[in-house]
C-alpha cells in the first residue's frame, strides 16, 4: 500500500484560495529502465490524479512516465464551504489510492 | 559586388562559410551519437507532432503562461517544475488545461493539468524526469479557446533513465 502525504489547511476564510500539496510513494516505473538481463521493467505509473471538493472536481492531472518517482503535486482551490477534499491517484494496474482531508470554512 | 570564392575550399572560404561547415560536421557527430545511444528518444519533430496531436491546428501565441524550471539541474530524476497562467479564473475567463511537453525523453508527453473556475489560481508544481538536456514547452488552453505557450531550455548533468539496475 502506497503511503500518501496530503497537506490541506484545516481552516480557511470563505473565498480564500488555498494551496493543496500531495505526495504519494510510488516507483513510477517508466517501462524504459532495463533490468540485469537488459529487458525493461514493465511500466507501472500513476497515470491519473483527481481532487474533488465535496464531490465537485476542482483539479485533475494526467501523468506520464516523465513524472518523478513518488509524484508530488501542488495546486490551488477556492475554499467555498466546509467539507471534505478527496484526493484519488490511479495507477496503471487500476489500483486506487484515496486520501481525504477535512476543511472548516468560516 | 558578389564575391567569387571557391566554396569547397575551407582555407580560402569566408568566416561564415567556414563556421557553417564546422557546424555541419559537429551537428553530424551529435546526430550519430544520439542515434546510437538513445534510439527511442523523442525528437523536436515528434514533440511538435505530439503538440499538434493534443491541441489540433490552433495557433499558439507566446505569453500569459510562465514555465518555471531551473536552467541547470544536477539530477534529471527529480526536477522541480512549476507552471502558472495569468488568468482571473472566473466563470467568464479561466484556464481549461495546461499541457507540458519535452523534446528528448522517450515520450514527448510530461503531463496535462485540468483546471476549472473552482481551482482559484492556475498554478501547479510537480517534479519531473528528463533524460537529456533539452527544451520543455508548456501550453495553456484558455476558456475562450486561445492557446498560449512558454518554453525553457534545461541543462541536465545527470540524466534520468540511466540509473543502475536494482
Amino acid at each position: 500500500m502506497a503511503r500518501a502525504l496530503v497537506n490541506v489547511p484545516t481552516r480557511a476564510k470563505r473565498g480564500q484560495v488555498i494551496e493543496i500539496k500531495a505526495l504519494i510513494s510510488h516507483p513510477m516505473e517508466t517501462g524504459y529502465r532495463p533490468d540485469i538481463n537488459g529487458k525493461p521493467y514493465p511500466r507501472d505509473i500513476i497515470n491519473k490524479f483527481i481532487c474533488t471538493y465535496n464531490s465537485t472536481e476542482v483539479f485533475r492531472a494526467d501523468l506520464h512516465p516523465a513524472i518523478s518517482a513518488n509524484p508530488f503535486l501542488s495546486f490551488f482551490t477556492v475554499a467555498t464551504e466546509s467539507g471534505t477534499l478527496t484526493l484519488t491517484w490511479t495507477d496503471d494496474g487500476g489500483q486506487l489510492y484515496v486520501e481525504k482531508a477535512n476543511i472548516i470554512v468560516e | 559586388m558578389e564575391r567569387t570564392r571557391p566554396k569547397t575550399h575551407l582555407l580560402r572560404a569566408t568566416r561564415r562559410e567556414f563556421l557553417r561547415a564546422v557546424g555541419r560536421v559537429a551537428g553530424g557527430i551529435g546526430l550519430i551519437s544520439v542515434v546510437t545511444v538513445r534510439p527511442t528518444s523523442a525528437t523536436p519533430d515528434t514533440m511538435n507532432k505530439a503538440i499538434r496531436g493534443v491541441i489540433g491546428e490552433a495557433p499558439v501565441r507566446t505569453g500569459k503562461i510562465t514555465l518555471d524550471v531551473p536552467a541547470l539541474v544536477e539530477n534529471g530524476n527529480a526536477i522541480p517544475l512549476s507552471v502558472s497562467v495569468d488568468s482571473p479564473m472566473t466563470e467568464a475567463a479561466y484556464v481549461r488545461r495546461v499541457h507540458v511537453f519535452n523534446e528528448k525523453n522517450p515520450q514527448p508527453y510530461v503531463a496535462t493539468f485540468h483546471f476549472s473556475p473552482r481551482s482559484g489560481r492556475a498554478k501547479v508544481s510537480t517534479r519531473i524526469r528528463l533524460a537529456d538536456s533539452q527544451k520543455l514547452v508548456a501550453i495553456a488552453e484558455l476558456s475562450d479557446g486561445s492557446f498560449w505557450s512558454d518554453s525553457v531550455d534545461v541543462v541536465v548533468t545527470l540524466a534520468a533513465c540511466l540509473e543502475e539496475p536494482r
